[in-house]
This record gives C-alpha cells, structure tokens and sequence, in this order.
C-alpha cells in the first residue's frame, strides 16, 4: 500500500513540476550538488566578530533568553561554581550526569555533592551536561545525544547546568553545523541534537511568559577558559 | 474533525458576541505584533533571509521528488522507516497499524497540526487508544473537547478563569481548596500531571517542522519542552509530517529557522529546536526503539504547478493570522476547520473543496498585512483572489451575488454608460435619503445596513467632483 503510494506520489509531484526525461538529469544533478555542496545562505553580520565579543555576544543573549551564565578558569573550578550555584537556588547537594570523559575527570572529593551517573529517572532536581558548542548570535547552547551526555539530562530535571568551552563558541549556526559534519560524517548526525536557547517556557495561558514549562525552569551555563584558545575551531564559511 | 466551515458566517456572528472570546482576543494584538516587529528591527538581514528562505523552499518543492527519495534513503540508513499516506484516512491507518503492533493503550502528542488534519485523537479513541496532549495549550484544549484556534497558540481563545475551571473539574483528586488564580500554579499542575504520562506512553507521536533530505532528520521547534519528552521517553516515536515540510539541507534549515521564530514568537531562537534522526542507537542510554515517519500528501502533490503552489512554502509561523484583523475579530474556530487565518483562508479550499470552503477566502479585508509580514513572502492575496475567482467561476455563490456581479461587471466595462447611469443615480439617492442623510434599509443590501447604517451620496458622483475641483482638466473621457 504505501509503496505503490510513495510512486503515486512522486509520479505528481514529477508531472507537476514538469521533469521530463529530458532535463532529469539536470535536476539530479542540481539536487546532488546542492546536497554535497551545502551552499550557506546568508550568515548575520553581528557572529562575524574577534572571540572575546563572540563570547560576550554568547553571555548577553544567553541571558536574554533568561540563562543565567558564569565563568570558570579551567575545570578544576567547576565542582566549586556547580555547589555554589546548588546552595545559591536552596537546591539539593546532588547532581545527574553522563559518562562525557570531561565530566568523569572532575574531582568533586572537595564539595559534598553526590553525582550519580546515566540518564534521568525523572526524580532528578539537577542534571550537568557538556555542550558541544555554543552559538554567540543567539545564545544557543548544541548538545548532542549518547551515553557521554543522555537526552534526558536535558529536559527532565528542574535545574539543568551546562558546561561549555569558551574556545566552543561560534558566532553562528553555520559554524556549528560545519563542526558536526566534520565530527560525524557528511550526511549524518547523532540521533538527537538539541540547540537549547534559555530554560523551557510557555505563554499558552492568555499570552504571559512563564518558564518552566515542562522542560527545566532554570539553565544555568558555566563557560570554561578564554576565547579563542584551545580546541580547534573549523573554519565557519 | 468536523467542519464548519460552511456555515462560517454564522459561526462569525456568534464568535463576535461572545464575550469571553473577545476578551481572550485582545492577547492575539498584545502578544505578537510588537513582538515580532522587534525582532524582525533588531536584524538587519531579516529580509534578505525571507528573500532566501523563500527561494530555498521554491527550489526545493521544483525537486521535492528527488529531496524526498533522498530523505527517504537516509531515513532508512538510519534505522527508521517511512510511510507514505495518500490522505486523512490513509494516515490513520498506518498510524493504526503501528499501534496494534506495539499494542499500543496510551499514545502522548506534542505538538502537530498533522494531528489535527487527519483527526487522530477522535480515531485513536474510537479503537480503545488513549490520546495525551503534552503542549500546555493543547492539553487544556483537550480537557475541553475543543480544537487549536490558533496554529501556534492553540488556547489563545480560552482565559484564565475558564482554564480553572477546566482544571477543577478533571483533576478531581487534587485537593478542591488550592489556589490556581495565577496562570503559574496552573502551568505548575499541568506539569505535574503530564510528567507521569510521558514515560507510561507506548507511542510518543510529534509534527515537524522540517525533514532534511542531507541527514534523514525531523526537526521540531518548541519552548515548552513536551515535544522533546514527548519523542525521547515514548518507546516509540512516530513523527506526522506533509510533504512540503522537505529542506534540503542543515544549512537551508538554519536559513529558515531564522525567519520562523522571529515571525512566530519574536523570540530570536525558540528554545528547544530539536534534530531527530533515527531511534536509539547502540551508544544510547534513552530514546525511542522505533522511529516512523507518516508522510502524508492529502491534496498537496495537486497544489504544485498550480497557482496555488506558493502556498506551499507555508512554514506554520501564524504570523499572518496573527496581523489579520478579520482573525483579531473572529478568532480562529469561526474559519471552521484546521487553518484558521489567511494562511487557512487559502489552504483550506484546497484540501476541503471550495465549495465547503469558499466563504474563507471572502473573509478578508484585502489590507495586505498577512502578505506583508509572511516569512515566506507567500501572496496571501492573490491567492484569495483567485479562490474568489474559481468560486464565481463554479457557480458556488447565490444567484443574487452573481447577477448582481454580472450587472456591475456589465456598467464597469462601459465607463460612459457608467458615469451616466451613476449620474442620474447619486442624486436620487441623496434626496431619498433625506435629511438623516443615510439609509438604514436597503434592498439587496442587508448584509451591511443588518449592521450600519448606509451613508447616502452628497449628490456629485466622485468624476464631476474632481473636473470642478480644478485638477481634473476636463479630462473626462
């Protein structure tokens, strides 16, 4: 049934737009180019601009968006900023986590926080995820799924932490989707990428914005190290 | 889903006195305009991106039998599969068919408009299915047995006091004395309450925004965050798309999405837009077992090479409705099915029938405010005009509409003959008229003086004001 409806289908759609044999090869090869090629379109002007005003354009509409953002040195001082951001919101010393190797590495010996690993039950308040990347024209955070970092740490908790190299921030969303290419292959992508952009919200209820929705009521982002030094970065364009 | 929209008129004069829609109709001005118009303000490039993003979407539906083949395959390469739906019913039974495999009890949705078109929440029950609404506006609509007046806000129609209400009555376990006066608590319990049924789902079922043909991805866009539970705790997760929802690749995806929430919300990015490709994979520790796609055609493969395939481009922003002032007027269940606004106005004919559809397309002021603000730069217009014209054409309107037409058309193409009639006219008009100088009957003319009264003319028809005004020159052909 849905076979011979896939060929039903397409049969219109090719008698619509008029491909005959004659120029069929013309159109596959403007739909194999286009597909290969990945024109880019038209990149904003205000990504295009030296890492520490990239980071700062991140921060402002991070926080716009209603994130809450600080900075950390290195990791070494991230069990510290994530226990105080705990004690600061009345929270539970307890956080959620993946198996990322960044986050595995971090010694919370120092704190008394309990860190449990895998993805959420549900009956998590807090959750701490790595961010692949940030993208500065929007405020945008880029997680993508699997055991280092599980899908459910970004929805399910109340309060979720992320943390994110400041050298990861890119001006726009093209650069980010150059890095995912170049990271998983042309053509594929892990099973899920979230581009996050402030904590969940709703304004179903006679237009007023309320967050907190269903996914987390706050995000909170810890931006590691200095713009434009350390990991590599692909050239956006 | 049953329509109405043939009796649109009438159901025009009871939205219009009914006085707790026009309250919940003052937010549809309040919350998008200004909005939106700040956000569009605030990026230069914004309308060399609409410029693009339409171009893209022109591209791709010239070739939308190639970007679905390649779709398909990388859907396949992934691990899920995709059905092709020929129509409503179609749909519902391939839906169906994945359901009793996994027999299915409990199915939660995020939110889909798809959904709506093919009437799944009526079927599903219909065959012991319980369907679960996860979207806050779309939950609350479900309690009350309604459907979305808005594509993208479907409760805009409902307020505050009448979602208590709403509430009281269903959770009935919940203790009777608590507060829900603030649209939080409200939202708070809503939470709550649908928290549990995400993991309890069989079925986890979503739209989508887009399907990326490079990467075999659906791509949904929300701020609440229940799509994304919705399509991650569901043992399986079925995505309900149409053809036209085809992008060729991540990068025209991210031209777009520019355009989209800015025209939608105002918001520069929504906040969760969610890439979803395939089910769970090895290296995963949640997400789906199974990942389906219905895609379904209903009427649109028709709509290409026709002089409706502009509306086609449509990326479900509501920005159109949401600038309409016959929409601020008449809210969204008046237009009598899915689509409501122009954006229905112009769809609707086409998937229903003109002739049940036809007084949508007259439901409009012609101001140009839904062409102007569309992301898509669709010709809402034009296209209405031309629903207008197949509608005179097919002989669907009342023998007195016509001949009255056909004897106007007559006078308009004999301009001397018109002026003289129309000079004789005005003065006779003006002294029946009297000294109120306005007609509160007319013949043939209930339809505006049943609401106004209908101003009489001084006395000059317009042309032999303007030759004694001086500027005319006597060129009074």
């Amino acid at each position: 049934m849905s076979a011979s409806t896939r060929d039903a289908v397409l049969k219109r759609i090719r008698r619509a737009v008029g491909a005959t044999p004659a120029h069929d090869r013309a159109r596959r090869e403007a739909v194999a180019e286009r597909l290969s090629r990945t024109p880019a379109g038209i990149v904003p002007e205000r990504g295009q601009v030296p890492p520490a005003e990239r980071l700062a354009l991140f921060v402002d509409k991070a926080t716009v968006a209603a994130a809450t953002v600080t900075r950390v040195e290195n990791d070494a001082a991230i069990p510290d900023a994530i226990a105080t951001y705990l004690r600061e919101h009345n929270l539970p010393a307890a956080i959620k986590t993946g198996h990322d190797p960044r986050l595995t590495a971090l010694d919370f010996s120092a704190t008394a926080l309990r860190v449990s690993r895998g993805p959420s039950d549900g009956d998590d308040l807090t959750s701490l995820s790595r961010a692949d990347g940030g993208i500065a024209e929007t405020g945008t955070l880029v997680l993508t799924s699997g055991r280092d970092n599980p899908t459910s740490l970004n929805f399910l908790p109340e309060y979720h932490i992320v943390i994110l190299d400041a050298a990861d921030v890119a001006g726009d969303m093209e650069a980010v989707i150059a890095k995912l290419r170049q990271r998983h292959g042309q053509g594929e992508l892990p099973r899920s990428v979230n581009f996050i952009t402030g904590p969940s919200r709703s304004a179903d209820i006679e237009q007023t914005m309320l967050l907190g929705a269903h996914g987390p009521r706050s995000l909170h982002i810890i931006v590691i190290g200095e713009p434009g030094l350390g990991a590599a970065k692909p050239k956006p364009h | 889903m049953q329509i109405t929209s043939p009796t649109f008129k009438a159901n025009t004069v009871k939205a219009l006195a009914d006085v707790d829609l026009q309250r919940a109709l003052r937010h549809v001005e309040t919350g998008f305009i200004g909005k939106r118009q700040k956000a569009a303000d605030a990026l230069p490039e914004f309308d060399a991106l609409r410029d693009n993003a339409k171009a893209i979407k022109e591209h791709t539906l010239q070739h939308l039998d190639l970007y679905i083949e390649a779709y398909v395959a990388k859907v396949e390469a992934s691990g899920g599969k995709v059905h092709f739906a020929e129509d409503a019913d179609h749909a519902r039974r391939i839906f169906l068919d994945i359901a009793k495999r996994r027999k299915a009890k409990t199915v939660t949705k995020g939110k889909t408009m798809i959904s709506e078109e093919i009437g799944l929440n009526a079927f599903l029950e219909e065959h012991g299915i319980t369907p679960v609404e996860t979207d806050l506006g779309e939950y609350i609509i479900q309690l009350r047995g309604e459907h979305p007046s808005h594509i993208i806000a479907p409760a805009i129609h409902v307020n505050r006091d009448q979602v208590e209400a709403d509430f009281r009555k269903t959770h009935v376990d919940l203790d009777p004395q608590r507060d829900l006066t603030r649209p939080e608590t409200l939202l708070s319990e809503a939470r709550e309450i649908l928290r549990r049924k995400y993991g309890e789902a069989d079925i986890g079922v979503t739209g989508a925004n887009f399907l990326i043909a490079e990467t075999g991805t659906s791509v949904i866009v929300t701020n609440e965050g229940n799509g994304d539970l919705t399509q991650l705790l569901g043992k399986c997760h079925v995505v309900l798309a149409s053809i036209e929802k085809l992008m060729p690749t991540l990068e025209d995806t991210a031209q777009i999405l520019r355009v989209l929430a800015r025209s939608a919300t105002g918001q520069e990015m929504s906040v969760y837009t969610t890439l979803s490709t395939g089910p769970k994979r090895a290296e995963d520790e949640d997400g789906p077992d199974e990942y389906h796609v219905i895609l379904l055609d209903n009427g649109r493969s028709n709509m290409l090479g026709t002089e409706f395939e502009d509306m086609l481009r449509c990326i479900r922003c509501g920005a159109c409705m949401n600038h309409c002032p016959v929409y601020h007027a008449v809210g969204g269940h008046s237009y009598g099915w899915v689509y409501p606004g122009p954006m229905g106005a112009v769809l609707t004919p086409s998937l229903i029938g003109v002739d049940k559809a036809g007084h949508l397309p007259n439901a409009s002021t012609f101001c140009g405010r839904c062409e102007s603000v569309c992301p898509m730069r669709i010709p809402l217009p034009k296209m209405m005009r031309h629903w207008r014209e197949k509608e005179f054409e097919s002989h669907l309107q009342p023998q007195a509409v016509r001949t009255g037409l056909n004897l106007w058309a007559y006078f308009a193409r004999r301009p001397k003959l018109y002026r003289t009639v129309v000079s004789f006219a005005m003065p006779l008009l003006k002294l029946l008229a009297g000294r109120k100088r306005r007609f509160r009957m007319l013949p043939l003319a209930s339809g505006w003086t049943k609401w106004r009264d209908m101003p009489a003319p001084e006395g000059r028809t317009f042309m032999q004001a303007y030759a004694q005004s001086g500027h005319g020159h006597g060129d009074e052909r």
